[in-house]
């Protein structure tokens, strides 16, 4: 569905990535890992285009373009089908919650009002914040929040969601209602790539893991393999010292 | 007691004029204002190349000239060069020019403090950048901006007595007119005061009541 070829990124001198590779299947559930700095979080929004990529090429559906001149109708188009979750979720702090899930339908694509707000009630209800249509983005907690981002997210009914970091800004008992929807999203075959640190949705939710380091891809496999058979002697001990932190907590 | 019976004379005097001439000239220049400080912030805010150097321009030199000379060289300068504008018609054009300048540079800032991230939500949900601007940026911006502007606002409704200077019949004018008839000036002076006291203390209300209805909305 989406193939990318030879991504490069700099920021000045610091080159974030290194030309790499990346080919995502239909109803793919990715974990992206690898320690900071690794550049997965600039991969993810070099694919929506909120970094502009100096070099590669994309093929989204069949269509191939150059990610650096990519035209402002090809980069709307793209977002039209894809979605993103935020690490700090950005809502729109002065729309109410259901006006947040709805805004990409009756503004951006001219959806009328009342279809759009029994779309964005029933994905609110789905992600389990029927009571919450009128509140705003303020009153609600971190976890909260993050929903509504993902069902803003969800409304427009995208090929592809991208997840950056979608819970490291939670509070550790909010982690678990987050991934729970993430996990049921994954289950009804949504094309998800999420950037995470979270080592058991890596382990028990995704179906493929990427380790970055350095601005490169070092591994891409199936999740069994990744962590069962894993035999580069840097992964073993990323996921070693990830999964001790967590029992830390 | 001839006192008291010259202030109660000259109160509505006074504050006919400041229902003619003050108000509407505050009300019409200050949503001017309000205008051009949101287009000229906007175009710094969008980095329009050339607009964006004008803009820079405009406020540089209107911040750092005096209203007063700015109101003469509209009112007495223009004329020389074939310019003739009426004396309230001239105010509203000095007044909505100069606090456009300051009103941009309030606005600005309070525009560039929407987290950028709102912005690339926006992106992401498929809107395009007018459309983010005008649901989500701008309606924050205002009001963060909203005390500053109803700083101004009020500062507005005082310098609207600089337009006396130019010929408009304003409250200071009139009251400047009745001093020079009944040699009170102190009396009639301090009453002047007291009315543009309560002009001002109507407003600082309504940006009291305005400022608490907008925040059980929202943040």
């Amino acid at each position: 569905m989406i193939e990318i070829k030879g991504i490069r990124k700099s920021f000045g001198d610091l080159e974030v990535l290194k030309g790499l590779d990346l080919n995502i299947e239909k109803g793919d559930v990715v974990a992206i890992l690898g320690p900071s700095g690794s550049g997965k979080t600039t991969l993810l929004r070099c694919l929506n285009f909120l970094e502009k990529a100096d070099e590669g090429t994309m093929i989204f559906d069949g269509q191939e373009f150059d990610m650096h001149s990519a035209s402002r109708k090809t980069i709307h188009e793209i977002r039209i089908k894809t979605s993103f979750v935020f690490q700090q979720f950005n809502l729109f702090s002065n729309k109410t919650v259901l006006e947040n899930v709805t805004l990409g339908l009756t503004v951006a694509r001219k959806m009328d009002k009342h279809k759009a707000e029994e779309i964005g009630k029933n994905l609110l209800d789905k992600v389990g914040l029927s009571d919450k249509y009128e509140a705003y983005p303020n009153q609600l907690s971190g976890g909260q929040q993050q929903r509504v981002g993902i069902a803003r997210a969800l409304a427009t009914d995208p090929e592809i969601i991208y997840f950056d970091e979608p819970t490291s800004a939670l509070d550790p008992e909010l982690i678990g209602e987050v991934l729970a929807v993430i996990k049921e999203l994954a289950d009804e075959g949504m094309t998800m790539l999420v950037v995470t640190h979270e080592m058991n949705f890596a382990k028990h939710v995704s179906k493929k893991v990427i380790f970055m380091d350095e601005g490169n891809i070092i591994a891409s496999m199936p999740t069994e393999q990744f962590f069962n058979e894993q035999k580069n002697e840097r992964i073993r001990n990323f996921i070693k010292s990830i999964e001790h932190k967590g029992e830390q907590k | 007691m001839k006192i008291i019976n010259l202030l109660t004379d000259s109160f509505l005097k006074i504050l006919l004029p400041g229902i003619r001439v003050t108000i509407p000239l505050t009300v019409i220049s200050f949503s001017l204002a309000m205008v051009i400080g949101i287009l000229v912030a906007f175009v710094q805010f969008a980095n329009i190349r050339v607009l964006k150097q004008l803009a820079r321009f405009y406020i540089w030199v209107i911040r750092g000239t005096p209203l007063l000379i700015q109101l003469f060289v509209v009112f007495y300068g223009l004329p020389s060069v074939g310019v003739i504008i009426d004396p309230f018609p001239a105010a509203v054009i000095v007044f909505s020019i100069n606090e456009g300048a300051y009103s941009a540079e309030t606005i600005r800032g309070a525009l560039e403090a929407v987290p950028k991230g709102q912005i690339e939500a926006g992106y992401c949900s498929g809107l395009n950048f007018v459309q983010i601007m005008w649901h989500i940026v701008l309606p924050q911006a205002l009001r963060m901006a909203f005390p500053s502007l109803a700083n101004a606002l009020i500062a507005m409704v005082k310098s609207t007595s600089l337009a006396a200077n130019i010929t408009v019949m304003e409250m200071f004018m009139v009251t400047q007119q009745i001093v020079a008839r009944t040699y009170e000036a102190l009396a009639l002076y301090l009453e002047l005061a007291f009315i543009y006291l309560m002009f001002s203390t109507v407003l600082t209300r309504l940006q009291t009541y305005l400022e608490k209805r907008m925040n059980t909305r929202g943040a």
